[in-house]
């Protein structure tokens, strides 16, 4: 065995006493092989590579247990064989790419650290052999990239530098901790693709941590879950994704959106109530003409919005689907009235509503109608409010209610998205992201809106509270009959909510259909892109698109 | 916050237990409130309490070192250095905290207006809070008393000027970073005007980080007076006050006599060093991410 | 042109309207203010004749954007006014004491540089140790001493107790002679003078008010550096560093403090402005003949030109060191180079 981990326990030392986060767990990896380690946040997934890597934050500590790589104990070995191995033998690529560069040192040079350290190089040869490990990772113009700063970078870019810089000295063993976390989703085809490709290539072991099952099932040859600081299932990616064993792996598969789900399967077997009967109707709630959105940038006017028309339903659900800056969020700016456009009309049942300035919409009747929850339901939680009074703040300034009404209603509000009432006294920092998101729904549906846009609302969740969530969202509209606009980058995700399915990119719709069709029949390149570039279960193996596109403009 | 009118139970008994947990939980907080509640009493109740006038001279017994009936010994026209410190406790106080109340005030209005709205009124506010800050703030407050002339409210008008950029430029720092925050935008989606929303919403959130600056301030207003007071603006003797003690005892140090300045000084320091201290606990106060 | 170069020439363009401003601020001060600016001007010893003088030679009975206009000219002359109590252009005045002043300031700000970054540094890789917790006392401590009390308590221990400190009267003791004025700082002068007995006379004057000073000036700057050494060792790029197996020294010094000191620089803008403020006070207190006490003496007799000139030269000095801070600032943030547009 390469590495072997035995009974690994790792505490923490906190103000509240000692903190168990990894307690005692057991891997091991073979040459060559390529390990997953799947968990939610704080399943200590990361801090289990932290330890062995012995780069743990101040107060970590390994409290039991062997790590043993190529017969070398890493638990007890001197800071100073570690600094031969760390680089050397194991390298390590992280999340958040451009934070893990050095801000102010030119990417070429730091990439010279490594190899100067690891006496790769010489002081003569040092450039040649970056810039050549920076073509190692497919950089175009390596020669210029070697003296841009990290900011000058876009974040796919940062990552192939950061892999550039831990496969410099040829490690024999690469651990990649959620590597492309807050990529978008092209992107991280494109990164999981070329240090799949390279560690190949190399015959290195890999081990890819991620809270994503359905992208280590896709890329590595064993799984290990985590749960609460110990591994519940081990085994190879096909069987844990096609029979997992346990209960908890059972329930992260289930709760992964895939192609072929109904939002009702993403719940636990045993917890799936009946679907709630749901019709839209044909008569359009909105209708949205030419809308458009011009901003004044430094460098002349930024088009972030270049002429969309698409028409909701009453009681219909639509996905608006793409990448970061593609307009989405500037879209559903415009439509809360929060934003004005440059150019064009909502029509909100037959009044054009783009004619009222966003400033004065805050006093319009129709603002309770149409409302929005949030992506992040921390950031929208004001953290000086409580539960209760999030969900009140609506109902006294528009519905002004008062005392014990407003009272009751936010009651009734909290037990329609399942929020406990007892929580309602709570400030934000002391609920869970669920039970936030659940405050941010709450509050958005409090005045019984008709339009409802949904910006990405469980983006920031762990998969099975995303299931959760996806579900409340699904019964509180065949509930309410309220309309979705639902934003997200995720097709999968918004499938599983809506009939129909807008895609943007650059600011224009190049796709609108039916979700079916153009999930299995997307007529655009762009759409069969973004399909493509979705991580897939094993068991669906179906050919790879071409991303050449794609990669290019990376 | 008007909209704090609650749904629920936390209200004042919440925050009263709320200040307590916070003084228990932080040792360095206690004692620096301690401190705190000193000065305020000195200040409150010292002139009604003190042994001897504070202007009564005698000189058959200047300069005496600290003994039983003068704790802190006698100055040169022999009035008695423990009333004479603790009578100034009142206006050394009343300076700062009016200068810090002012600057908090105006800094805080124009800096979360400036923050929120940005544009024009932005760049004229940031161009003018750099212009006072091109000056070296201590010579600025001097060049302000000396102008204005030689009186106690202007020293308190020289001290508010000098700390009124350190406000606007916080706040609006805190207000910029919030104003596209969900919830600042989740506001507005519930019917808020953006007075509204500026008011009570965001600029609540800034008070946590404004905390901090008020104690560092009141403390740098303590100084700033007392300096001015040493090189002779300001207050005028024989009123006692921290820096003319310092400043009259410095000529008797040479000599020896080092307790006409050391007292008032050391009262000086203990004064700011509390305020100092306080920042963390104010802070931990007004800040409901502390509740636990 | 290059886009380090724009970057300097912009910043150098910047200082133009806060120079503007100070000008505006100190003709606020001198004119524009409740009173009748003629009458402080001419001193406290002038009858109706001379203060009728003095508001016709300051362009008093003009209008006021005239006024301005007047001052502008002279100020661009380098008319400063006269003093009253010396009757020398104050310009003259100032330009004779500056050395002095400049010369315990850079002091101070070397010694407390030389002690605060290597404490704050240290506080920081060995956070919880007694370094850090010695770093915690003196900067909370530094932060709340008045200067003058300090510099009066070190005069009380080492002159009066110990008596290894000269007398606090000024730079030099009055039995050796100042070295031939070539830069004005006397340990310079006496060092091209080749005079090592002043030169080493000048230094004693020199530690007491220096430290003071500079015990003054440590506290913001120990407490940046470890605040920053903070951020950056426990940013993610130290994480990258420290697993592609760098070296420490090459994580500590390469990496974590080159990026700690940029907002190290930054507060030193802040420094200055203390420094130059509790230099007038220390000046004071040690009789050191620097711009501090000329000012000071000037405030006694209200010597307004004085005074004025005196605010006025300060706010200059700390423009121009500010503008030296942002410009090193530049050199070493690539992300400022690129900014400017």
């Amino acid at each position: 065995m390469m590495l072997s981990i035995k009974d690994l326990a790792v505490g923490f030392r906190t103000r509240r006493g000692e903190v168990q986060a990894v307690r005692g767990i057991s891997l091991e990896l073979a040459k060559g092989e390529t390990l997953g380690i799947v968990g939610e946040s704080g399943s200590g997934k990361s801090v289990t590579s932290f330890a062995l890597m012995r780069i743990l934050d101040a107060g970590g500590s390994i409290t039991a247990g062997e790590v043993t790589y190529s017969g070398i104990d890493l638990r007890r070995a001197s800071e100073r064989d570690l600094r031969t191995i760390r680089g050397r033998e194991i390298s390590m690529i992280f999340q958040n790419p451009r934070a893990a560069l050095n801000p102010i040192r030119k990417v070429g040079h730091q990439i010279e650290d490594v190899l100067r350290q690891h006496a790769r190089a010489t002081r003569g040869n040092a450039r040649e052999k970056a810039i050549q490990a920076l073509r190692d990772v497919r950089i175009n113009d390596p020669e210029a990239r070697y003296y841009a700063y990290p900011f000058e970078l876009s974040g796919g870019m940062c990552q192939r530098i950061v892999i550039a810089l831990a496969l410099a000295c040829d490690p024999r063993l690469l651990i990649a901790d959620e590597p492309t976390t807050g990529l978008d989703i092209t992107t991280q085809k494109a990164v999981m693709d070329l240090s799949q490709e390279l560690i190949r290539e190399r015959g290195m072991a890999s081990i890819l941590i991620t809270h994503d099952l359905g992208l280590a099932a896709q890329y590595c040859d064993r799984l290990a879950v985590m749960k609460d600081g110990e591994i519940v299932e081990t085994g190879p990616a096909e069987a844990v994704f096609a029979n997992p064993q346990h209960d908890y792996t059972r329930r992260l598969v289930e709760a992964t959106p895939r192609p072929d789900a109904s939002v009702r399967s993403l719940l636990p077997a045993d917890r799936r109530p009946p679907e709630l009967e749901y019709t839209p109707s044909d008569q359009p709630l909105l209708e949205v003409r030419d809308l458009r959105k011009t901003f004044a940038g430094k460098a002349g006017p930024v088009h972030a919005v270049k002429g969309i028309s698409f028409t909701v339903n009453q009681g219909q659900s639509v996905g608006l689907v793409g990448e970061s800056g593609c307009g989405k969020s500037t879209t559903s700016s415009m439509l809360v009235r929060l934003l004005d456009p440059t150019e064009g009309q909502i029509l909100y049942q037959g009044n054009d509503l783009a004619q009222i300035p966003a400033e004065q919409f805050g006093k319009h009747p129709l603002r309770g109608d149409i409302q929005l929850v949030f992506q992040d339901a921390t950031d929208s939680l004001n953290p000086r409010h409580n539960a209760g009074d999030c969900i009140a703040e609506p109902l006294r300034r528009l519905a002004g209610l008062r005392g014990k009404a407003l009272r009751e209603r936010v009651e009734e509000l909290a037990e329609l998205t399942g929020l406990p009432a007892n929580l309602l006294s709570r400030f934000p920092h002391q609920l869970s992201g669920g039970q936030k998101a659940r405050v941010g729904i709450a509050r958005a549906i409090a005045l019984d809106p008709k339009f409802l846009i949904l910006d990405e609302p469980t983006a920031a969740l762990d998969v099975s509270i995303q299931a959760v969530i996806l579900n409340l969202l699904a019964d509180l509209r065949a509930r309410l009959g309220m309309s979705y606009l639902f934003v997200s980058h995720d097709l999968n995700v918004v499938r599983l909510l809506c009939d129909e399915v807008i895609v943007m990119q650059d600011g224009a719709i190049v796709e609108a259909g039916p979700a079916a069709q153009v999930m299995t029949a997307p007529a655009h390149p762009y759409t069969r892109a973004l399909l493509s570039a979705a991580p897939r279960p094993p068991e669906r193996v179906l050919e790879t698109e071409p991303l050449a596109e794609v990669q290019s403009a990376l | 916050m008007t909209t704090a009118n609650p749904i629920s139970v936390p209200s004042q008994g919440g925050l009263w237990a709320h200040l307590i947990y916070v003084l228990r939980d932080n040792p360095v907080t206690l004692l620096s409130f301690g401190l705190f509640a000193f000065f305020i009493g000195s200040a409150l109740f010292g002139p009604y309490l003190v042994p001897y006038d504070p202007l009564a001279t005698n000189s058959a017994i200047a300069l005496q070192p600290p003994n039983f009936s003068h704790w802190f010994g006698t100055d040169n026209l022999g009035r008695d250095v423990f009333s004479r410190v603790i009578v100034a406790t009142r206006l050394d106080l009343s300076i700062s905290i009016a200068a810090v109340a002012l600057s908090f005030v105006i800094g805080s209005v124009l800096g979360a207006i400036a923050g929120y709205w940005g544009g024009w009124l932005d760049a004229v506010l940031n161009r003018v809070f750099d212009t006072i800050m091109a000056f070296p703030l201590f010579v600025l407050a001097m060049g302000i008393v000396a102008a204005l002339g030689n009186t106690i409210e202007n020293i308190v008008y020289a001290t508010a000027i000098i700390n009124i950029p350190f406000y606007a430029r916080l706040v609006r720092a805190e207000v910029n970073i919030r104003r596209e925050s969900g919830f600042a935008l989740a506001a507005r989606l519930s019917g808020n005007s953006h007075w509204r929303v500026l008011a009570f919403h965001i600029f609540p959130n800034a008070l946590p980080p404004m905390m901090v600056q008020v104690s560092l301030n009141l403390g740098w207003a303590i100084l700033n007076a007392a300096g001015l007071s040493f090189i002779g603006l300001g207050v005028r003797p024989p009123e006692p006050e921290w820096g003319i003690m310092v400043a009259q005892g410095a000529d008797f140090v040479v000599s020896g006599h080092w307790w006409v300045a050391l007292f008032p000084g050391l009262w000086l320091m203990l004064a700011v060093f509390t305020f100092n201290l306080m920042g963390d606990g104010l802070r931990d106060i007004v800040d409901p991410r502390r509740r636990t | 042109m290059s886009a380090p170069l724009r970057a300097v020439l912009w910043r150098i363009l910047q200082t133009v309207p806060v120079v503007f401003g100070v000008v505006v601020i100190s003709f606020v001060l001198t004119r524009a203010l409740p009173g009748d600016p003629a009458v402080y001007f001419a001193g406290a010893m002038a009858d109706a004749q001379s203060i009728e003088e003095v508001r016709v030679a300051l362009g008093l009975d003009q209008p006021l954007w005239r006024q301005f206009f007047l001052y502008v000219g002279d100020l661009l002359q380098g008319d400063l006014g006269n003093s009253i109590s010396t009757g020398q252009p104050v310009l003259t005045d100032l330009a004779m004491r500056l050395p002095a002043s400049l010369e315990l300031t850079l002091t101070a700000l070397l010694l407390a540089c030389a002690i605060a970054i290597p404490l704050g540094v240290l506080a920081a890789v060995r956070q919880g140790s007694w370094v850090d917790h010695l770093c915690r006392v003196l900067v909370t401590a530094g932060v709340s001493l008045p200067t003058f009390f300090t510099g009066i308590l070190l005069i009380y221990v080492f002159y009066y107790l110990l008596g290894i400190a000269p007398s606090p009267l000024g730079r030099l003791d009055f039995i050796y002679f100042e070295p031939p004025r070539v830069t004005g700082f006397y340990l310079i002068d006496s060092l091209i003078d080749g005079d090592p007995e002043t030169f080493f006379a000048a230094l004693r004057q020199l530690i007491l008010p220096a430290t003071t000073l500079a015990l003054f000036t440590l506290a913001p700057i120990a407490r940046m550096t470890r605040a920053s050494m903070l951020t950056a060792l426990s940013s993610d790029y130290i994480r990258t560093a420290r697993a592609a197996g760098l070296s420490g020294a090459m994580v500590l010094f390469g990496y974590a403090f080159r990026n700690a000191l940029l907002p190290v620089v930054t507060t030193l803008g802040m420094v200055f402005s203390f420094v130059l403020g509790a230099n007038v006070l220390v000046e004071k207190v040690f009789a050191w003949p620097g711009i501090g006490s000329y000012a000071v003496e000037a405030l006694v007799v209200s010597d307004y030109a004085a005074i004025q000139g005196f605010v006025l030269a300060m706010a200059l000095l700390f423009v121009f060191l500010n503008l030296v801070i942002d410009l090193s600032y530049t050199l070493i943030d690539p992300r400022i180079r690129f900014a400017a547009k």
